[in-house]
C-alpha cells in the first residue's frame, strides 16, 4: 500500500485539508459519501470503464518514440493521452464526476476553466448526460483560447467570462466557488484538476489513475519491465497524479514533474508554484502558492493557459516535500521549442502544457541516457495553433517556382 | 458556558436596551488606510455597536462584486497587512468592540501566533474567519484562547445540527449566522432561510447570533432584528462609499444616514 494517499480528513502528510466556508462542508461531505459509495459499487466502476472504452477511446496507447529518442539520447515512451475524446486526459476525470453528479440526482454543472480543455471535456460530459453547465473562464483565457470557447458553446455551455482578480485560472475557480456557494443544492461543482480542498484532489486522482495503471501495464507487456522514469507537466496537476499514481510504490521508478518557468523563475514571471512557491492555503487546501510576504496570491505567468495557476495539487506537494518526486520549471521558450520538435520529430502536435514535459524530458535525457522515460503526451495542440502561429510566425506559405533538385539525402 | 467579552457584552447591552446589536462592516485600505478610518469612526459615531474590519484579500471567494471592488482597490494602493492593525488601533480607541474579518491565508502567512500578538496588542476584540471552519483552525483555537480574543466561526442554512453544534463551541463573542446560501452584496428581499438558522443555532449555544449577508437598509435590519441578536451589514456600508468616490465628505454623511437608517431598524424590530 502507497503512503502516498490523503487520510479521510483529506490530509497528504502536511498538505491538503480543506479549508473552505462552512456554507460548502455540507457539499463537500454529500459529494465524498457519494463518491466513497459510488467507488465501492461494481456498477458505477462498470458504468465508468464502458464510457471510457465506447466514447473517449480509453485506454489510449503507448507509442515508442523513435525519433525523438534519436535526438534526445534516451528511449521515450509516450503515452497518448491527446488521442482520447476531446484531445486531452480531461475526459477521464469529467466523466468520472459527471456520472457521480447523474448519481446524486443533480442536474446542472460548473466548471472553471483554464486553457479551455476541462471546459470543454465538462461541455462534452454535460451534453452526453443531458446537464446544464456553466463554464467560467478567465476573460485573458477566453482571448487566447476562443476556439476552445467557440467548442464549449457549440456544446450547448454557457461560457462566462471572468473579469475579477487577474483574469486567469485562479479568479475562475473563485467565481466557480461563488457560484456554487449559491447554487450548491442542485448544481455539482466539476473540478478541473487534482487540488481545491478535500475530497477533490483524491476524487479527481480516482478518475485519472487510470493513465497511470494503464501505462504500467502497457510498460510490462513491451518490455517486461517498468520505465525508468515517468515524467508529466504539472499546472494543478491532474496529468501528472494520473500518471505518477501508477508508479509510487515502485521506488526504482524515478519521478518528474515539468512546471511552467515563464520567462525563467529568476525574472518572477513564471508559474513553478513547487520549485519556487511558500506554503500557504489557496482554493481550500494547503499546499505550495505563489505569494507575496503579506500572503495575498501573486500573478502567474505561463505561455499554457491551462498550468498558469499559482497553486498546486497538494499530493505533488507531498511528493515534493517527502522527495518521492522531482519538479523543475521548463520557460514559455523550450516549451514552444519542444513544441515545434514533436512535430518535426513524430507528427505529434502536442499542446503546449504537455511540451513542458517534452522539453523537460528532451533534458532529462542527458542526465539518464540510454534508459527509458515515459511521458505523459497529455493532450493534443489544436488549440494552441493561435499561440504557434503568433509565436513562430506561421501561415504564409511560401511561393516555390521550380522544382528543386534532391538533397543528398533524399536521392 | 459563555465567556463575557467586549464582544458579547456589546450585544448583552443591546438586548438590555430592547434591540438588536448592529455589527458593520469595512475593509482596511478602502477608499485608503485614513479614508476607511474616518468611514469607520463615522459608524461608530452613527450608531455601529461593534466594528468588523475586512483584510483586503487577492481572492475573496465569499465576497461578491461590490465588496471585490473594494479590497482591489486596497491592494492596488498598496494595502499591507500591517495596516489592519493600524486600523485597528484607531477604531478600537473609541470603546467600541473592533473585529477582524479576514481570509485565512494572510493570518496564516503573517504568522498565527504573531498576528493573534499584534492583533490583541491593537486592543482587537478577535477575528471573524469566514473561509475556514473550526476543525481547521487549531492554531488560531489555541492562539486566540492565549491572547484573550473572540473566535467568530460561521454557521450557514447548510450547516447541519451536528456541525452548528461543533462550530458554536469553538466559539467566543458571537455566532455568525449567513442569511443566505451566497456571497457578499445586497439583496431586495430578506431570507426565509436566516431565522430557523438561527433557531436551530439558539439551541445549541448560549452566545449571542448575529446575522449577516444581503441585508441594507433599516427595513431589512428590522425584519432580522425580530429573531436575531445582532444585525450584520458590509456591502451597503461598502457601496456608499464607492458611490461617493468623488466627495469624501458627502460619503461620510451617506454613511452616517445608512448607519442611523439600520439602527433604527435593530430598534423597531423589537
Amino acid at each position: 500500500m502507497t503512503t502516498y494517499l490523503a487520510d479521510d480528513k483529506g490530509w497528504f502528510g502536511a498538505f491538503g485539508g480543506r479549508f473552505m466556508p462552512e456554507a460548502l462542508i455540507a457539499a463537500l461531505d454529500e459529494l465524498d459519501v457519494a463518491w466513497q459509495e459510488a467507488l465501492a459499487d461494481p456498477t458505477f466502476g462498470l458504468e465508468f470503464d464502458h464510457l471510457l472504452r465506447t466514447y473517449a477511446g480509453v485506454p489510449s496507447m503507448l507509442y515508442e518514440a523513435h525519433r525523438l529518442s534519436d535526438h534526445a539520447g534516451a528511449r521515450i515512451l509516450l503515452k497518448r493521452e491527446d488521442l482520447n475524446h476531446t484531445g486531452a486526459h480531461k475526459i477521464r476525470n469529467v466523466l468520472g464526476q459527471a456520472l457521480l453528479t447523474k448519481r446524486m440526482g443533480k442536474k446542472r454543472v460548473i466548471a472553471e476553466t483554464g486553457a479551455g480543455q476541462h471546459g470543454v471535456a465538462s461541455a462534452t460530459a454535460a451534453a452526453y448526460l443531458g446537464l446544464d453547465c456553466t463554464v467560467y473562464m478567465g476573460e485573458v483565457d477566453t482571448e487566447r483560447q476562443a476556439l476552445n470557447v467557440a467548442r464549449m458553446q457549440l456544446l450547448g455551455a454557457e461560457v462566462v467570462p471572468v473579469t475579477s482578480g487577474s483574469r486567469t485560472l485562479k479568479d475562475a475557480i473563485n467565481e466557480a466557488l461563488r457560484d456554487w456557494v449559491a447554487s450548491v443544492d442542485h448544481t455539482a461543482y466539476l473540478f478541473g484538476t487534482a487540488a481545491g480542498p478535500h475530497p477533490f484532489p483524491s476524487l479527481v486522482l480516482s478518475f485519472v489513475r487510470g493513465i497511470g495503471d494503464e501505462a504500467r501495464r502497457q510498460c510490462l507487456d513491451l518490455d517486461g519491465r517498468l520505465p525508468d522514469a515517468v515524467a508529466a507537466c504539472v499546472g494543478g496537476g491532474s496529468n501528472a497524479i494520473g500518471l505518477f499514481a501508477g508508479f509510487l510504490d515502485d521506488p526504482e521508478v524515478a519521478i518528474y514533474g515539468f512546471e511552467p518557468g515563464g520567462d525563467g523563475v529568476e525574472t518572477g514571471r513564471h508559474a513553478a508554484t513547487i520549485h519556487a512557491g511558500d506554503v500557504g492555503v489557496l482554493h481550500g487546501a494547503r499546499t505550495y502558492v505563489l505569494q507575496d510576504e503579506d500572503g495575498q496570491t501573486v500573478e502567474s505567468h505561463s505561455i499554457s493557459a491551462g498550468l498558469d495557476y499559482p497553486g498546486v495539487g497538494p499530493q505533488h506537494a507531498h511528493l515534493a516535500a517527502t522527495g518521492r518526486a522531482t519538479y523543475r520549471p521548463v520557460t514559455d521558450k523550450a516549451a514552444m521549442e519542444a513544441m515545434a520538435l514533436l512535430a518535426r520529430t513524430e507528427g505529434i502536435i502536442p499542446a503546449i502544457e504537455t511540451a513542458h514535459a517534452i522539453a523537460g524530458v528532451v533534458d532529462l535525457a542527458r542526465e539518464i541516457p540510454g534508459q527509458t522515460i515515459l511521458v505523459n503526451l497529455s493532450g493534443r495542440g489544436d488549440k494552441d495553433m493561435g499561440t504557434a502561429l503568433e509565436y513562430f510566425g506561421l501561415g504564409k506559405a511560401k511561393p516555390v517556382a521550380d522544382p528543386q533538385a534532391a538533397t543528398p539525402e533524399q536521392q | 458556558m459563555t465567556v463575557a467579552t467586549p464582544v458579547s457584552v456589546a450585544f448583552d447591552k443591546a438586548r438590555s436596551e430592547g434591540r438588536a446589536a448592529l455589527v458593520g462592516y469595512l475593509p482596511a485600505g478602502f477608499p485608503d488606510l485614513e479614508g476607511s478610518i474616518d468611514a469607520m469612526l463615522a459608524m461608530v459615531e452613527a450608531g455601529c455597536d461593534v466594528i468588523e474590519i475586512g483584510l483586503p484579500y487577492s481572492d475573496p471567494v465569499m465576497d461578491g462584486p461590490t465588496i471585490q471592488a473594494a479590497v482591489q482597490q486596497a491592494l492596488e494602493l498598496g494595502f499591507r497587512t500591517t495596516d489592519v492593525l493600524r486600523a485597528v488601533e484607531a477604531v478600537a480607541a473609541t470603546g467600541t468592540p473592533t473585529l477582524v474579518m479576514t481570509s485565512w491565508n494572510p493570518v496564516e502567512r503573517y504568522g498565527v501566533e504573531r498576528f493573534a500578538t499584534d492583533l490583541a496588542g491593537a486592543g482587537g476584540a478577535g477575528l471573524i474567519t469566514p473561509d475556514i471552519t473550526p476543525d481547521f483552525a487549531p492554531e488560531w483555537i489555541a492562539s486566540a484562547d492565549a491572547h484573550d480574543l473572540d473566535k467568530v466561526f460561521l454557521v450557514a442554512p447548510s450547516s447541519t445540527d451536528e456541525r452548528i453544534a461543533m462550530t458554536t463551541a469553538a466559539c467566543r463573542g458571537f455566532v455568525y449566522a449567513t442569511a443566505v446560501m451566497g456571497v457578499t452584496g445586497t439583496r431586495t428581499a430578506t431570507s426565509e432561510l436566516a431565522a430557523p438558522l438561527v433557531e436551530r443555532t439558539r439551541r445549541a449555544t448560549g452566545l449571542p447570533v448575529g446575522v449577516g449577508l444581503g441585508i441594507s437598509n433599516g427595513d431589512q435590519a428590522a425584519e432580522v432584528a425580530s429573531y436575531a441578536d445582532g444585525v450584520i451589514v458590509g456591502s451597503a456600508f461598502v457601496r456608499v462609499l464607492l458611490d461617493h468616490a468623488d466627495d469624501r465628505e458627502a460619503g461620510l454623511r451617506a454613511l452616517r444616514d445608512l448607519t442611523a437608517d439600520l439602527a433604527d431598524g435593530c430598534r423597531r424590530g423589537r
